[in-house]
C-alpha cells in the first residue's frame, strides 16, 4: 500500500532522513520507534505535504501513485490521513464544521455525494460516543481550549469519521495519562481493519502496551537500523536505543 | 506553502462592475456656489434648506482636508468632480413602481435587490438610490401604518420639514470635519427613518446605494431617529462599476436614540475596490455618528468593509443618556492595494454608560490597513466601561496592519479593557484543513469566517450570508 524507497530529506539544509526505506501492506500496524531527533516526525509530515521538507533523493508511493507529486489535500482524499502531535487552533470554526468539510470535500474528490446533515450527525454521534467525547465538543473551535488529551482524542475522532487508508498517528500518546491513552488505543484499535493500515509514530514503548504492532521499526539517525515484531519494541524499553545503535554498528 | 505562493495575488472578479446605460442628467463638474443653488433648485428645496448648504460651503471653503490617516492618495481636485447626475425622468416625484425605467428595475434585479415589493426580500423594505437620487421606496404605506417614516431625505425635506430641522447636522455639525462639511453642501440624497415613540419597526429597513455615472461624486445623507422606546435596524449596501478614475464618495450618517430607544446599523461595503495595480476604485471618506441622547439607549454600528480603493471612516457614538450603550462591531477586508483607516470613537458623557468594539481587519496583497480607535470618559461618566478587541490578521507578507488604539480617561471610576492581537494566517492552520481533504480555498476562507466569527453573528440573518460569500471574493486568490 505505501512504499517509502531510499528518502532522503533535508530540512533548512540539514538532512534529517538518510536514506529511509519501509514498506507498509494493507491490514498492518506498524510502529516506529526512535530516539528524540532521529527523524520520526519528518516522515510522516513529508508523507503528509507539509511545507518546508525537501525531498532530495528517493520516493513514496502509495497505492502505486506517486505522493510526491499530489497537493496536500489530494493526498487527504486520497486516503492518507496525518494525527499531529499538536493539532493547531482554529478560532471561530466548529469542530463540527471542520469535520463535514472534509468528510464531504473527500467524499466529492472520490466522485461520491455529500453526505446529508441527519445522516452526518448521526455517524459522528456515534464516534464521539465511541471516544467518550462530550457532544458539545462539536460546537467548540477547532482545538480551542481544548486540553492536550482532549486534542488527542479529536483527532482520532477524525480519523474514525474519515476513515482513511492509511492513519498515520504522530506521537498520538505524548501528554496522555492512562485513562486517556486507554481511550485514544481503543479508537485507534477500531480503526484495524484489513484493507486499512495503521502507521504510528512514538517515543515511548507503553503505547504499544494497548495497541499490538505487526511491525516495529527502529529509527536512528534518519535510517531503519532494526525491524521486528511487538517483541522488539518491549526490547528496546528494556535497552534503550543505544543497545540497538551499538548492536546495528557492530 | 511557501511564502512565495502566498504573495500571488489577485485574481478577484469584481461581479458589480458593470455600467447601466442610461440616460442621465449630469452637472458638468465644478463646485460653487451655483453648483448649490441647482442641486437644491433640481430638488425643489425650501429657501432655508439652500441657506443650510451654503453656509456648510462657506465654512468648507476655509477648511483643510486632513492629513492625519495612514493613507496615501494623490490630492483630490473637488473642480474636476461633478456634483450631480439623475437617471432622466418625469419631473414630478414618481407615484408608483410602473414609472421607474425598467433599466433601473434591471440593474437592482442584478444586484440582487429586487424592488418589486412582490418581489423583494421577505421582511425587508428597500430605498434605492442611484447616482444622486432615490429611485424608488419600497413598503412606504406598509411601514407608514405602524407609524414608521421612510424615504429619502429629499421626500423629507418636503414633508417632514419639522422634523429635518430638528436633527439635521445635530449630531454630525456642518463644520465638524472637512468631508462632512463638503457633505453638507452638495448632499443629493439618502434615507431618512423615523420610528416614534413606543414603535418597534416591523421590518427590516435598508438603502442600497449605487454609482453609476462617470466622473460623478456620491454624497449622501442619511438620518435615522428613534424616540422613546423605538427600536429599528437599518442596513445599507453598496456597489460602483469598474471604472479607470476614482470617484469620491462621502457620505454622512447621523443616529438620534432617546430613552430606550435602540438602533442597530449595519453596513456591507462594497465599493469597487480598484484593480490589482491600484488604478480606479472609489475613494469612501465617510462621517457616521449616533447619538445616545436618552437613558438606556443604545446604538449597534456593525460594518463590514471589502470594497473601495481608500477608506476613511469611524462609526461613533456618543454616549450622552445614563446607562447608555455604544458598540462597534467591524470586519475589513483590504486586497490588491487597497488602504484603509478606519475605527470608532466612543465618547462617554453620561453615567454608567458601556462600550463595545470588535474590530477585525484582515489584510491580504499589497493592501494597508489601520484600525483607529479612540475612548473618551467624561468627568462626570462615572462608572463608564469599555471593552475593546482588535485583531489582525495578515495573509501573505506584503501586507500591512497597524492599530492606532487612543485612550482619554477624565474619570478614576472608568473600566477600560483593550486586547489586541496580530497574527499571520497560520500555514500550519492551512496545512491542518488541506491534509484533512480541505482545498486551500476553502481551507482560507474557512479560517477567515471563523476569524470574523464575532462580527458577523450581529449582522441581520439575511445579510450575514451575503457579507461570508463576499469576504470569499475579496479574498479570492489570495493565497496562491
Amino acid at each position: 500500500m505505501l512504499e517509502v524507497k531510499d528518502l532522503h530529506v533535508t530540512v533548512e539544509g540539514n538532512e534529517i532522513l538518510k536514506g529511509l526505506t519501509l514498506t507498509i501492506k494493507k491490514g498492518e500496524v506498524h510502529a516506529i520507534m526512535g530516539p528524540n531527533g532521529a527523524g520520526k516526525s519528518t516522515l510522516s509530515a513529508v508523507i503528509a505535504g507539509k511545507d518546508g521538507y525537501e525531498v532530495t533523493q528517493g520516493s513514496i508511493t502509495f497505492e502505486g501513485k506517486d505522493v510526491l507529486e499530489m497537493e496536500i489535500e489530494e493526498r487527504a482524499q486520497a486516503g492518507l490521513l496525518l494525527g499531529f502531535q499538536y493539532p493547531v487552533e482554529i478560532p471561530g470554526v466548529k469542530n463540527i464544521y471542520l469535520l463535514k468539510s472534509a468528510l464531504n470535500a473527500q467524499r466529492v474528490a472520490r466522485g461520491e455525494e455529500e453526505m446529508s446533515a441527519p445522516e452526518f450527525l448521526k455517524l459522528v454521534r456515534e464516534k464521539l460516543d465511541y471516544m467518550k467525547m462530550d457532544p458539545s465538543f462539536l460546537q467548540r473551535a477547532v482545538n480551542e481550549g481544548f486540553s492536550g488529551g482532549e486534542k488527542k482524542r479529536n483527532e482520532i475522532l477524525q480519523m474514525l469519521v474519515l476513515q482513511p487508508k492509511l492513519a498515520m498517528l504522530d506521537e498520538i500518546d505524548s501528554g496522555l495519562d492512562i485513562d486517556a491513552m486507554k481511550v485514544v488505543a481503543d479508537g485507534v484499535n477500531s480503526l484495524r481493519a484489513e484493507e486499512r493500515a495503521i502507521l504510528i509514530v512514538t517515543h515511548y514503548q507503553r503505547l504499544l502496551d494497548y495497541i499490538t504492532p505487526d511491525k516495529v521499526h527502529v529509527l536512528v539517525d534518519g535510517r531503519i537500523v532494526k525491524t521486528g515484531d511487538a517483541e522488539l519494541a518491549k526490547e528496546l524499553e528494556a535497552n534503550g536505543y543505544e543497545g540497538i545503535e551499538e548492536g546495528s554498528a557492530a | 506553502m511557501a511564502t512565495e505562493e502566498m504573495e500571488q495575488l489577485v485574481t478577484r472578479e469584481y461581479k458589480e462592475g458593470f455600467v447601466t446605460d442610461i440616460e442621465s442628467d449630469t452637472l458638468p463638474p465644478g463646485l460653487n456656489e451655483d453648483t448649490i443653488a441647482f442641486i437644491s433648485n433640481k430638488k425643489g428645496e425650501p429657501e432655508w434648506m439652500l441657506e443650510w448648504r451654503l453656509d456648510a460651503y462657506r465654512q468648507w471653503l476655509k477648511m483643510k482636508e486632513p492629513s492625519w490617516a495612514h493613507l496615501d492618495y494623490p490630492p483630490i481636485d473637488y473642480q474636476a468632480i461633478s456634483y450631480f447626475s439623475a437617471p432622466k425622468r418625469p419631473e414630478d416625484m414618481l407615484q408608483s413602481m410602473d414609472e421607474v425605467d425598467p433599466k433601473l428595475l434591471e440593474t437592482y434585479e442584478k444586484l440582487g435587490i429586487p424592488l418589486h415589493e412582490r418581489a423583494a426580500l421577505a421582511g425587508v423594505a428597500v430605498d434605492a438610490v442611484f447616482d444622486s437620487v432615490s429611485v424608488t421606496t419600497t413598503f412606504k404605506e406598509t411601514l407608514l401604518e405602524a407609524g414608521v417614516i421612510f424615504c429619502s431625505i429629499s421626500e423629507a425635506i418636503h414633508d417632514y420639514p419639522e422634523l429635518i430641522k430638528q436633527y439635521l447636522g445635530t449630531v454630525v455639525p456642518k463644520n465638524d470635519n472637512y468631508f462632512a462639511a463638503l457633505n453638507s453642501a452638495v448632499f443629493t440624497d439618502g434615507s431618512f427613518v423615523f420610528v416614534p415613540k413606543g414603535v418597534k419597526c416591523p421590518m427590516e429597513l435598508s438603502t442600497y446605494f449605487r454609482i453609476n455615472e462617470a466622473n460623478t461624486g456620491q454624497f449622501e445623507r442619511t438620518l435615522i431617529i428613534c424616540e422613546d422606546q423605538a427600536e429599528v435596524s437599518y442596513l445599507e449596501g453598496c456597489t460602483a462599476p469598474m471604472r479607470d478614475e476614482n470617484q469620491l464618495h462621502a457620505a454622512v450618517v447621523e443616529l438620534v436614540a432617546l430613552d430606550d430607544a435602540y438602533i442597530k446599523y449595519s453596513t456591507v461595503q462594497n465599493w469597487y475596490p480598484g484593480d490589482e495595480n491600484g488604478v480606479g476604485g472609489i475613494y469612501n471618506f465617510v462621517t457616521k455618528r449616533g447619538d445616545c441622547r436618552g437613558d438606556r439607549s443604545r446604538i449597534s454600528w456593525t460594518q463590514v468593509e471589502t470594497g473601495s480603493a481608500i477608506t476613511w471612516k469611524y462609526p461613533s457614538c456618543m454616549l450622552r443618556g445614563k446607562d447608555s450603550v455604544g458598540e462597534f462591531y467591524s470586519v475589513a477586508v483590504t486586497n490588491g492595494r487597497q488602504q484603509a483607516d478606519t475605527g470608532t470613537k466612543m465618547v462617554h458623557i453620561g453615567e454608567g454608560s458601556r462600550s463595545y468594539i470588535v474590530a477585525k481587519g484582515i489584510s491580504a496583497g499589497r493592501s494597508d490597513q489601520s484600525y483607529r480607535g479612540l475612548v473618551k470618559i467624561g468627568p462626570r461618566a462615572k462608572g463608564a466601561r469599555n471593552f475593546t478587541q482588535c485583531d489582525s490578521l495578515l495573509i501573505g507578507d506584503t501586507c500591512g496592519a497597524h492599530t492606532f488604539p487612543y485612550q482619554e480617561i477624565n474619570n478614576s471610576t472608568a473600566t477600560i479593557e483593550h486586547e489586541a492581537t496580530t497574527s499571520k494566517i497560520g500555514e500550519d492552520q492551512l496545512f491542518y484543513c488541506q491534509s484533512r481533504g480541505i482545498s486551500e480555498e476553502d481551507a482560507v476562507s474557512m479560517i477567515v469566517n471563523g476569524f470574523c466569527k464575532d462580527v458577523f453573528q450581529e449582522l441581520p440573518m439575511e445579510f450575514a450570508v451575503e457579507a461570508e460569500a463576499l469576504l470569499g471574493v475579496t479574498l479570492e486568490g489570495a493565497v496562491g
